[in-house]
């Protein structure tokens, strides 16, 4: 079974419209961000949440009456929502910082919200999580996030230019910045916020668009021997073709599992399973797009360099050539 | 069978039943019940806190203790061996927590001065100023051995308090990036505020000779409207019962620590009322004969965490056990507890608290299995759909993925987490993309017709670098997690990494065994392969 028949489709043609639809995207999800904040998880931006199942599920209203009755921070700024399956008959009340809460104080305010929906007469609940963060906590968290994303990056860019040629390895950090950007601007779109999952899934997409970008420049890298006729765009295009079988398999079998998670893996994991799925998808475009782009820009540029002073242009580009080569044989 | 695939199916067979062993059959068993030698049942798969229940809490040091009493215990040995050599000063004070001041060491016992201050010195600079004063500041070196000391100090008796609280499995580790916190995962604990109460109370116990007291305010005690030099005041219980505050004017060198305990224990008092006993160590206990002995019939005060519990006044010389009363019944095992396991050397203030209860454990537990069979169910069916029999291939290869990967963690104790099933069915999902890639490549194969052997043999060794290069880049991602992630996201990342190996092992060598053999069968020529 094939679902491509001997391709041949023309991809770094489109790679101008790719890279106007790239920088929509991100532009107007950068620009969401500006405006609104980037929305974050009670991880980033401190604050109190109590989960509560009970007896009988309370609409949303009704309990937002209760804190504005009884809890002394009332309920404009708390976030109440159901939580998990609508048979667990579970309520989050997610409320901000109250003052410099630390030390001992840190639980008070989650007991003054329980209390506030005791009094609210909302029925019979027990209190089954609570989660409270300080504001040390987010500040840490951020900048050593920050960092893993960074770090991860260098990595992988100096391990491509160990493989492949420095080229390849812009052209695949480019895509990874470019799908979280993209995933960032997803994220805000559709209001999801900040949570130490979402970021755990924001790296995971990072490798998984390296994956993505590393096998189609690998048979770049392999054809780039049997082809040496060709243009560097022409055994780009080929070889994106040649994998583009593998390249829909995988994503859309990586897709099945994230959607997966996404139905059935619970209230936790929503988020998680929300970034995976617009990281899958801009993961696979951006490798065929955006990645590949990116290597013929930087060629292009080196070959008008070497035309500019046409005493180094005989050299350049052979030792270019020969150089790939000899990374080939010797791995 | 040829040699070499008898060699490789055998090696297949053997990784599948240990691993089937270590990972899967403990979980099998502890669900059905069934009885099993212990050696088995060793390495069970760990649940976190957030699929199992528990509390979990960061805590911080406040490390700027540990150094305020280092200098403050300088500063009075300091003022001792001023007044033994009579070297009079006008002041002696602490103007920051590292610093200490001199002022007015008269010019002719200068040299006396500095005899005197020669053990300070050995950890603080020295620094003369004008008129006789001088600047003492710790040195950096010793500030940060004592920042770091009171953090690991503080681990062991936080460790030493849960142990008691008998806890099972507890996890108390140091992190943050001052090196500061303390994370505390206390699995199957709800009641969260005894839990912190019980980390939280430093548990400084201190026996010191009243001088003056009780007092109703604390302004009655003050001379000139000051504390005098070498004393302290410390607000205590007006009566038996713990009610009122009365205050009380203590010499500041305290006779007794609770450093020199050896052991505590419920008990009652003489008015059969609730107490706790406790027991000096041989050192403490000299050092308290001596003392109340020195003070029969003046009042020695119990000072607890700063205040005074009780102060009863001294009938003879005591020397190797105590009481303190004026405690409530349910305080009394608390008590015990923190002053057996001794005191926190800084104040701890709490950072993060997360209480999952078990329902909801259970219910994440439920959610991340079914999306992970519902996410195998449909890999399962399009492999099998698309690729006909060298899917079921692949799918073998899956399962055995899954297997490794259960048996791996269980073997290295790593914790399963729900972000970490989520790294579990994304394993699946890119574990696939290897399967696919081969059979990709051999498709491409055998259009180029070089047999159905070659085939097979092309598109395995093509396709390994390619494997080997998008496993590493993987590796490096998931290797920046694990030094960003806490506890739940490390979870994620261990899955990804042991996903990671476990893939190329079954995509890359059980796979292809199976191709082997597959082709084996077919004698000589085989001539078609239902991919």
């Amino acid at each position: 079974m094939h679902i491509f028949t001997n391709p041949n489709y023309n991809f770094l043609r489109w790679r101008w419209h790719a890279v106007a639809l790239s920088w929509i995207v991100i532009i107007a999800g950068l620009g969401l961000i500006y405006t609104r904040g980037l929305a974050k998880g009670i991880e980033f931006a401190g604050g109190t949440s109590v989960i509560m199942q009970f007896d009988r599920t309370p609409s949303v209203d009704t309990v937002r009456n209760a804190l504005n009755a009884n809890y002394a921070g009332g309920g404009q700024d708390a976030v109440v929502q159901s939580y998990g399956d609508e048979t667990q008959r579970q309520v989050m009340v997610r409320v901000p910082q109250v003052g410099a809460e630390e030390g001992a104080a840190l639980g008070a305010t989650a007991q003054a919200v329980e209390a506030a929906l005791r009094k609210g007469n909302l029925g019979n609940f027990s209190v089954v999580g609570t989660e409270i963060v300080g504001p040390a906590v987010g500040e840490e968290l951020t900048e050593k996030g920050i960092w893993a994303f960074v770090l991860s990056l260098v990595g992988i860019l100096a391990y491509i230019a160990f493989r492949f040629e420095f080229a390849f390895a812009l052209g695949a950090v480019v895509a990874t910045v470019h799908d979280v950007l993209v995933t960032l601007a997803f994220l805000t779109f559709f209001g999801y916020d900040m949570t130490l999952n979402v970021i755990a899934a924001i790296l995971t997409v990072t490798g998984y668009s390296t994956n993505d970008t590393i096998v189609i420049f690998d048979r770049v890298r392999e054809n780039m021997r049997k082809m040496r006729r060709d243009s560097l765009g022409g055994v780009i295009n080929t070889s994106i073709n040649q994998t583009l079988g593998r390249t829909v398999i995988t994503a859309g079998t990586a897709l099945l599992s994230a959607i997966a998670l996404f139905l059935f893996g619970g209230e936790v994991l929503h988020g998680f399973a929300f970034t995976m799925i617009v990281g899958i998808v801009t993961g696979t475009y951006s490798s065929v797009f955006v990645a590949a782009a990116i290597v013929t820009f930087w060629h292009r540029k080196a070959q008008s360099k070497a035309v500019a002073s046409p005493a180094a242009a005989p050299a350049t580009t052979p030792a270019r050539r020969a150089k790939s080569a000899r990374n080939v044989r010797a791995s | 069978m040829n040699k070499n695939i008898r060699w490789k199916v055998f090696t297949t067979l053997a990784v599948l039943v240990v691993f089937s062993a270590v990972g899967v059959y403990p979980i099998v068993a502890s669900q059905y019940g069934i009885t099993s030698p212990s050696w088995l049942m060793a390495k069970q798969l760990k649940l976190g806190l957030d699929l199992k229940g528990g509390v979990h809490l960061v805590l911080r040091v406040q490390t700027d203790d540990a150094i305020r009493l280092e200098g403050e215990q300088e500063m009075e040995r300091l003022r001792e061996a001023l007044r033994t050599r009579n070297i009079p000063i006008t002041s002696l004070t602490m103007p920051s927590i590292s610093t200490i001041r001199v002022e007015g060491v008269p010019a002719p016992q200068d040299a006396a001065f500095r005899e005197a201050a020669v053990d300070l010195a050995v950890n603080f600079d020295r620094s003369p100023g004008t008129n006789g004063s001088y600047t003492f500041t710790m040195k950096p070196n010793i500030a940060i051995l004592l920042r770091q000391e009171s953090v690991v100090s503080a681990r062991q008796t936080i460790e030493r308090r849960v142990n008691e609280l008998g806890v099972a499995e507890p996890s108390i580790a140091q992190q943050g990036a001052a090196g500061d916190q303390i994370l505390v995962q206390l699995p199957g604990v709800t009641d969260v505020e005894h839990a912190k109460e019980i980390i939280r109370s430093t548990g400084l116990l201190e026996l010191k000779i009243v001088e003056m007291g009780p007092a109703a305010n604390r302004e009655d005690l003050m001379q000139n409207g000051q504390v005098p030099e070498g004393m302290d005041i410390v607000p205590g219980a007006a009566d038996s019962t713990g009610g009122g505050t009365v205050y009380y004017m203590v010499r500041k060198a305290a006779a007794v620590s609770g450093r020199d305990l050896t052991n505590a224990r419920p008990s009652v008092d003489q008015n059969n009322l609730p107490a706790v006993s406790f027991m000096l160590s041989g050192e403490g206990a000299r050092k308290f004969g001596a003392v109340t002995e020195a003070n029969i019939g003046r009042r020695l005060a119990i000072i607890l965490d700063n205040r005074v519990t009780s102060a009863p006044t001294i009938q003879s010389r005591i020397t190797d056990n105590g009481q303190i009363t004026g405690v409530t019944p349910d305080e009394v095992s608390d008590l015990a507890l923190i002053l057996k396991s001794g005191a926190l050397p800084a104040t701890l203030t709490y950072l993060e608290e997360r209480t999952i209860g078990p329902s909801l454990g259970a219910d994440s537990i439920r959610s991340g299995i079914e999306a992970s069979v519902v996410g195998l169910v449909l890999i399962v069916a399009f492999m099998l759909v698309y690729y006909k029999l060298s899917g079921v291939n692949a799918v073998v290869a899956l399962i055995f993925n899954l297997i490794i990967l259960l048996g791996l963690m269980a073997y290295i104790g790593a914790v399963m987490t729900l972000p970490g099933i989520a790294g579990f069915v994304l394993t699946m999902g890119i574990g696939v993309d290897s399967n696919v890639l081969i059979f990709e490549r051999i498709k491409e194969e055998l259009e180029a017709q070089h047999g159905v052997r070659a085939a097979v043999n092309a598109g395995f060794s093509r396709v390994f670098l390619t494997l080997l290069d998008t496993h590493i880049s993987a590796l490096i991602a998931a290797l920046f997690l694990i030094q960003f992630g806490t506890g739940p996201i490390r979870g994620f990342a261990y899955t990804l990494i042991i996903g990671l190996a476990s893939n190329l092992f079954t995509s890359t060598f059980v796979s292809k065994t199976l191709f082997e053999l597959a082709l084996g069968r077919q004698q000589r020529q085989a001539t078609a392969l239902s991919i």
